[in-house]
């Protein structure tokens, strides 16, 4: 029988040079956060180590988390992980379709038993008995349900597989549930983002290829080499922030002057996310340095969490454009008039309180 | 009628007394750093960003105010428990007198907010009305702890903050704890004005010394035998 090949077999088949390899393992360390000292872990792994088979699932999603992934900046990444190696499924990309498809499911599912590694891209509707997505006659949960008992280990591909995403957005009329709270007893990665960082969901694979182990995750199940700081952490106009220099509108010249974008509604300090030491395409840019919030994309509730542009968040229960401080404020306001009465009333009953306790005081 | 007799009562220890101020001056500082955080004014200024940190300064006095709010919270929290019968627990929570304590409360509403009823109607240490509201805002107050120190936990490497780390995920992220620490905000706001409001009607109506009672922990009660 033919061992599956490696990594690097495939990589010098499609004529890529030893030193392109050794290139992409060094920019894959340093991507996942690895010491310089374990590149030449990555390199061994990557000749050695048959291909991990991978079946990838396309639920309630808009397939950007794909698109992302396909455009992580470099070539060995879609060449080799993506077209080549690594998928035994995914309905998007593969050229087989129809029958071919589903028996290629089927087939790793049986012969991979326990070993192949599913990632998830979009939530899973249970609503009206998850008739919002199906896929060849079957529900998104049947065939989650289905895949997940032999899985090793889960990804869950950007914010849908993780905590819903806008689907789950109020009302949520499919019933959006992300991976983790359908599958329970499997190591589930969480990638979120709307879409995640492509590097950063190559370099999660590649984690889980290369050592063959879950990276180590937060509280919430995220890879700490990318989630354990908040955008705002490491963002560029951070000493503007800290200097109390704010933009104050839009085109207003703080704006021009690229100072902080906090008050214009940024959900920088309150998201965890790589984006500001990545960057998006390759490390062109990411939406701070192109002079737009963040807005939280990576978030659970984020679509919830609104106005985008506004610091505050409406306050739930009292309607649209309510925040807490105008709450507030109008509480304030009730609470001024209620002591106002009062003290009128004091006033009015004042005198005749103090003078008849002042006659009793002084009666014999 | 009968004379006036007035005792001096004993009624709050000094941990009661220290817990009181240190908290209202932290309170005043956290709520006014709070809201300039919640929504920083415009400094508009030529200066570069290398040059200023007065909206790190404010921050630096929110987190600063709040380790002193946690420890006198964690004071006053050991007090309840070792404390006199007007620190104790069992003056805020009535267990095996609801009864009498929600009749008691409701003449309270009569006749200190409605005014139908006259004064004085006086207790010795807290009426129920007022421990009702006090065991509030110590929930509430364990409630911006857990939340403050949740958004601290990422920017701190101290031990303390981090464990309220698991707030954060229980509700939904930072972007929801951050919402309700900000109207946790307004309640204690709300509540201070109707305290001190409350306060300064009672010593200015009946005279009774409410007021310095936080300061020296005695007033003066009259007939203290007949009262509760």
């Amino acid at each position: 029988m033919l061992t599956p090949p490696t990594i690097w077999e495939h990589a010098a088949l499609l004529g890529h040079s030893r030193r392109d390899f050794l290139k992409f393992c060094s920019w894959l360390a340093a991507a996942a956060g690895l010491e310089s000292s374990q590149v030449g872990q990555v390199v061994h792994a990557l000749e050695t180590k048959p291909r991990i088979p991978v079946v990838w699932f396309h639920f309630q999603e808009c397939t950007c988390c794909s698109e992302s992934f396909i455009r992580s900046s470099h070539p060995i990444v879609s060449d080799v992980i993506l077209d080549k190696l690594s998928l035994d499924y995914t309905q998007t990309l593969q050229a087989a379709a129809g029958k071919q498809c589903e028996d290629a499911l089927q087939q790793t599912m049986k012969k991979y038993k326990g070993e192949y590694l599913m990632l998830v891209e979009g939530s899973i509707p249970t609503g009206d008995d998850g008739v919002y997505c199906c896929i060849n006659g079957r529900t998104a949960l049947d065939i989650c349900r289905e895949a997940a008992e032999g899985a090793k280990a889960i990804v869950a591909w950007g914010s849908c597989a993780s905590n819903g995403c806008i689907q789950a957005a109020k009302p949520n009329p499919t019933g959006a549930t992300p991976v983790h709270k359908l599958i329970t007893g499997k190591p589930i990665i969480k990638v979120p983002g709307c879409p995640p960082i492509g590097e950063v969901m190559a370099a999660t694979v590649v984690h889980l290829l290369t050592f063959g182990t879950i990276p180590k995750l937060d509280r919430v199940g995220r890879p700490l080499a990318f989630y354990s700081r908040r955008v705002h952490d490491t963002c560029y106009r951070r000493p503007n922030y800290d200097a109390g220099l704010f933009v104050e509108s839009w085109d207003d010249d703080n704006a021009r002057k690229g100072y902080c974008l906090y008050k214009m509604g940024c959900r920088g300090p309150s998201t965890y996310n790589a984006c500001a030491v990545t960057g998006w395409n390759g490390g062109t840019s990411f939406p701070i340095r192109s002079g737009h919030g963040c807005i939280g994309c990576s978030e659970e509730n984020f679509w919830d969490n609104g106005p985008f542009y506004n610091r505050l968040t409406n306050f739930p229960g009292f309607g649209i454009e309510q925040t807490a401080d105008k709450v507030g404020l109008a509480a304030a306001a009730v609470t001024a008039a209620g002591i106002g009465a009062h003290v009128a009333l004091t006033a009015a009953r004042k005198g005749g309180v103090i003078g008849e306790q002042e006659r009793d005081a002084k009666e014999p | 009628m009968a004379k006036h007799i007035f005792r001096r009562v004993y009624l709050w220890e000094w941990p009661v007394r220290i817990y009181h101020w240190v908290t209202a001056l932290a309170v005043v500082a956290l709520a006014a750093t709070g809201l300039m955080i919640g929504a920083p004014v415009a400094v508009m200024s030529t200066r570069e960003a290398y040059a200023g940190y007065w909206f790190g300064t404010v921050r630096f006095v929110h987190f600063a105010a709040a380790y002193v709010f946690f420890f006198a919270l964690l004071l006053r929290v050991y007090w309840l428990f070792v404390g006199n019968s007007h620190a104790r627990w069992s003056a805020f929570i009535p267990v095996g007198r609801f009864g009498t304590f929600f009749r008691e409360m409701w003449a309270v509403i009569r006749t200190d907010v409605l005014q139908l009823q006259k004064p004085p109607l006086d207790f010795v240490g807290h009426n129920p009305m007022a421990a009702t509201t006090y065991a509030f805002i110590f929930l509430l107050s364990a409630f911006q702890i857990a939340t403050g120190f949740a958004l601290y936990a990422p920017m701190s490497a101290a031990w303390l903050p981090g464990l309220f780390a698991w707030v954060s995920p229980l509700m939904g992220g930072d972007a929801g704890v951050r919402l309700w620490h900000h109207a946790g905000t307004w309640v204690f706001l709300l509540f201070a004005a109707v305290h001190v409001y409350l306060v300064l009607y009672h010593d200015v109506v009946e005279s009774r010394g409410e007021l310095s009672s936080m300061v020296g922990g005695s007033r003066f009660v009259e007939h203290p035998a007949e009262h509760r």
